[in-house]
């Protein structure tokens, strides 16, 4: 079935969200959404799902107009959504969730549940999927959770598949294996629309590609063309992807953490008896896919966390039990996964964000008296420094993009007296522009002589940043290696496998 | 292994950032009670003002009568109607502001002196209520503290003896430490243990009256010597708060004090480190904790300046307004008119300010209204009612039927 959006235009207020988009899909094609976080691509397809009704443009399905009030009648029609964030009910089976919404009823309205079995072993087996239909849906792996949403989309005769960014939460080793259901299904003459920023995904299996900025196509792109090309399509000027890094200049043990173990309050281990240590002047990348503890280990060497066990020393000194604060004044840097949690205040300005962990003392405060002018000459100046896009100073951080609140709380950080960085999942939600900055300022700060904890679920900027890789898997180190380690061994290390000659 | 399993769509920027837990819905939709732009005060007020008109019309014996026969003499009824209102609200400004039906001036004016009067404790302990409001924090304890902090300064006005630029400001400062001190309780108990503030505060209130009936029932304590009555002496002289416009009129230092109070709350939102840290923490409690404010301390601070501000309030009632000893309702219900008071004034100092000189009209004028209409002075405790209800219903009632406070996206 062809699939052509023509024209399709949304408006939020006074944003325009998706400026007279079209492009077509035809069967057996992969067709590639590339752009930025914010650039609208979430937006069109929930117009296409019948989510938002565009304001203006229809959707054309091999040459008929449709009118969708719901996801109901999208899926009615043959499109089938692969959602980022699974829309499956955990504690059911997969026949169960297969079913939901399109129950098969027997006698009386009671449940046919072998037909949902039956349908789930026939899809199951025409792509080699290996889903076990009665299997409990939260003891199932990423990996396998998102086949059973491919399930569910084919189970209603999807004839339009489109993936969401899929491989947010896949191991690289899944993503192949996605990457292969996908040209399955391609040659079974689905039409796949497959949403991403990630460019080595796009050159992998696109056949065409439509670049989006700004909610509105910029072109088309071959599927030859480089990733620096695809990125400056996507952010409108020449981009550098990977930051250019000297060799490191290594100092003392900086950062020593020995026998590290932080549970929760039910006594669930997170982390579990890890050993490692930084350098002065080295980035030392902690790789894995989210989950595995890596959220807890940056929590606890902020003081975060409240069931630690074991030791952090930094410069000797002892780190572990003490309060946030005085974490802080021992010089720790912290740039949280979550900026909108735990990083700023969106309704305070720029400029009361910029102070947030320095509002005790010199230099914002004297007197118990905050320095409006000093505070104001700071923001302005940081602002120009990070290129921070934003009206001015006074701007609540809740009205700045993704990657301008993330300048921000770098920004805060990097200006403070640091003796260890922390950074957890620095880039997320950030646009390519702004990565490339942040990048630097890792950089930048290790080149200083500091030591640098990057967390990262993207094996390219793990790839890019680190000296040093160590890999997570269910709150075990499963080896600390060198940068250059090939992404298949970091694959494998990831699903916690341990290779040959790795360091424990 | 976590799986990021159905949450709701993120907005089309942080597609890849993970949501917020729920408590931040709660806590999302008291901030949007408590605090926010005048414009939803004003719209308040106006609608409040209207439903309380159709209910004085309503009530009107001519309006009834003249209902009657609506149909065949509208003219009547909208008469009737006519001269109800109006002559509610010239009885409301009569008795609020400016009297024209006196004799002279000097006592022409004597309603507005009235409203300061009665503003002056509602605008303190409105400031108590709304610093709590800023920093997340429910204050319902107005009345224990009003209390507590009454008798406290009630007790050094009565059994000490010093001339009166000591006797004065070591009786206010006695006050606004018992208010402080029974509010920082509850902080307290928040900071360590996590008890919710409106359980504690609300439990408290109870405690503190029965603490000050007790007190006012022991002879050797605070009760009038001889008396059978749950009652104090009076002040003495040297600690009462002294008249501001002459003996003629009732207003009196504790409405100065009350400004003073709002310059001083100002600074200390919007100037000063530690009410920074209060803002930090009442908007967004984890990142002020990832920043390294200390969330419980923080919370046990502000209880403490907030209960000092209501203690002012209860300082200016037993001092100043109720001169003649302590009694067990010294408070006047202030305790949770400043609830309103907060609310109306966004948890905004000058709002509060605002807020109260209106609650304090209404509290002058509602006499006035009763005495030449024969209004009920309780409509104006609806109106008051219906004002919260105006501000709190919106935000609360999108978030128990899960409205979008935006388009869904």
């Amino acid at each position: 079935m062809q699939l052509a959006l023509r024209g399709i235009t949304k408006r939020f207020g006074s944003l325009v969200a998706n400026d007279r988009i079209s492009l077509t899909v035809e069967p057996g094609e992969i067709h590639c959404l590339l752009g930025e976080n914010g650039a609208g691509k979430s937006t069109l397809m929930n117009v296409l799902y019948g989510l938002y009704q565009a304001d203006e443009g229809e959707i054309v399905l091999d040459g008929d107009v449709q009118h969708f009030s719901g996801p109901g009648d999208a899926i009615a029609a043959g499109i089938g959504m692969v959602h980022q964030h699974f829309m499956l009910v955990p504690v059911f089976t997969v026949a169960e969730n297969v079913m939901l919404g399109n129950e098969a009823t027997g006698f009386g309205g009671s449940l046919d549940l072998d037909a949902a079995r039956a349908r789930v072993r026939e899809i199951s087996e025409r792509f080699g999927f290996h889903v076990d239909p009665d299997a409990i849906v939260e003891e199932l792996p990423v990996g396998v959770q998102q086949r059973v949403e491919i399930i569910k989309a084919l189970s209603r005769d999807a004839q339009v598949l489109v993936f969401d960014e899929p491989t947010a939460v896949l191991t690289p080793q899944e993503t192949d294996e996605l990457m292969e259901i996908m040209r399955q299904l391609k040659a079974a003459g689905t039409a796949i629309v497959f949403i991403t920023h990630k460019l080595r995904e796009v050159r992998e299996v696109a056949d065409r590609i439509t670049v989006i900025r700004l909610g509105a196509v910029v072109g088309e792109a071959s599927p030859t063309a480089s990733n620096a090309e695809l990125a400056s399509l996507m952010v409108g000027r020449p981009v550098e992807l990977t930051v250019h890094k000297e060799p490191p200049t290594l100092g003392e043990d900086a950062l020593v953490v020995d026998g590290l173990t932080v549970a929760d309050a039910s006594g669930l281990v997170h982390v579990n008896d890890i050993s490692f240590s930084i350098k002065a002047g080295e980035i030392l990348a902690v790789a894995g896919v989210q989950g595995n503890g890596q959220t807890e280990l940056t929590e606890a060497l902020l003081g975060l966390q409240e069931h630690v066990g074991g030791s952090i020393r930094l410069d000797g000194k002892e780190l572990r039990g003490r309060r946030v604060r005085q974490i802080l004044d021992a010089g720790v840097g912290f740039v949280p996964e979550d900026r909108q949690v735990d990083g700023l205040v969106g309704t305070f300005s720029i400029a009361e964000n910029l102070m947030l962990d320095r509002s005790f003392g010199a230099p914002f405060v004297r007197v118990g008296s905050v320095q409006l002018g000093k505070l104001k000459a700071f923001a302005q100046q940081k602002l120009r420094e990070y290129d921070v896009r934003a009206p001015g100073i006074s701007t609540h951080a809740g009205n700045l993009s993704g990657g301008n609140q993330q300048k921000v709380v770098v920004a805060r950080e990097l200006s403070r007296d640091l003796r260890l960085l922390v950074a957890a999942q620095p880039t997320r939600g950030v646009d390519v522009g702004s990565i490339e900055f942040i990048h630097k300022q890792i950089v930048a700060t290790r080149d200083a002589g500091i030591p640098v904890l990057v967390v990262s679920t993207e094996l390219d900027e793990v790839a890019a940043l680190a000296d040093r890789i160590m890999v997570l898997y269910r709150g075990r180190i499963v080896g600390i290696v060198p940068a250059d380690t090939p992404r298949e061994v970091l694959g494998l290390m990831m699903a916690g496998e341990r290779p040959a000659g790795a360091v424990a | 292994m976590s799986t990021p399993l159905a949450q709701s769509s993120p907005a089309p920027e942080d597609e890849d950032a993970p949501r917020p837990p729920d408590n931040n819905h709660w806590h999302n939709v008291f901030r949007s009670i408590t605090t926010g732009n005048a414009l939803v005060a004003v719209l308040s007020v106006v609608l409040a003002v209207i439903v309380g008109s159709l209910m004085i019309m309503f009530t009107d014996e001519g309006v009834r009568e003249s209902s009657k026969y609506f149909f065949s003499r509208p003219g009547d009824f909208l008469t009737e109607a006519r001269d109800a209102i109006t002559g509610a609200y010239t009885a409301l400004f009569r008795g609020s502001i400016y009297n024209s039906r006196a004799d002279d001036f000097t006592t022409a004016i004597r309603p507005l002196t009235e409203t300061l009067k009665f503003a002056g404790p509602l605008i303190a302990a409105g400031l108590g209520v709304g610093l709590a409001f800023r920093a997340g924090l429910f204050n319902i304890g107005g009345r224990g503290q009003m209390l507590l902090a009454g008798a406290a300064g009630g007790w050094i006005a009565i059994n000490v003896d010093l001339p009166a630029p000591l006797h004065l400001p070591l009786a206010v400062i006695a006050a606004m430490l018992a208010g402080a001190l029974w509010s920082g309780l509850a902080g307290l108990l928040k900071a360590r243990t996590g008890a919710h503030e409106v359980i504690v505060t609300i439990m408290l209130n109870y405690v503190g009256f029965y603490l000050v009936f007790y007190a006012l029932s022991q002879q050797n304590i605070l009760q009038a010597p001889g008396s059978a009555n749950v009652k104090s002496l009076p002040m003495q002289e040297s600690a009462t708060l002294p008249k501001i416009f002459g003996e003629r009129y009732n207003v009196h230092l504790g409405f100065v004090l009350a400004l003073v109070a709002v310059a001083v709350v100002w600074w200390l939102l919007n100037r000063s480190a530690l009410g920074y840290r209060f803002r930090a923490v009442g908007e967004n409690p984890h990142a002020a904790r990832t920043a390294g404010i200390d969330v419980g301390r923080t919370y046990v601070v502000v209880m403490l300046i907030a209960g000092s501000l209501v203690g002012l309030a209860g300082a200016n009632q037993a001092l100043g307004t109720v001169t003649s000893g302590v009694t067990v309702d010294l408070d006047a219900g202030i305790g949770f008119d400043a609830i309103t008071v907060a609310l109306l004034g966004r948890s905004n100092p000058i709002g509060i300010l605002f807020a109260g000189l209106l609650f304090g009209a209404f509290k002058a004028g509602g006499f006035s209204m009763q005495a030449s209409e024969g209004i009920p002075v309780d409509i104006v405790l609806v109106i008051q009612s219906l004002i919260v209800l105006f501000i709190a219903a919106p935000p609360l009632v999108r978030a128990l039927f899960r409205l979008p406070t935006k388009e869904a996206k």
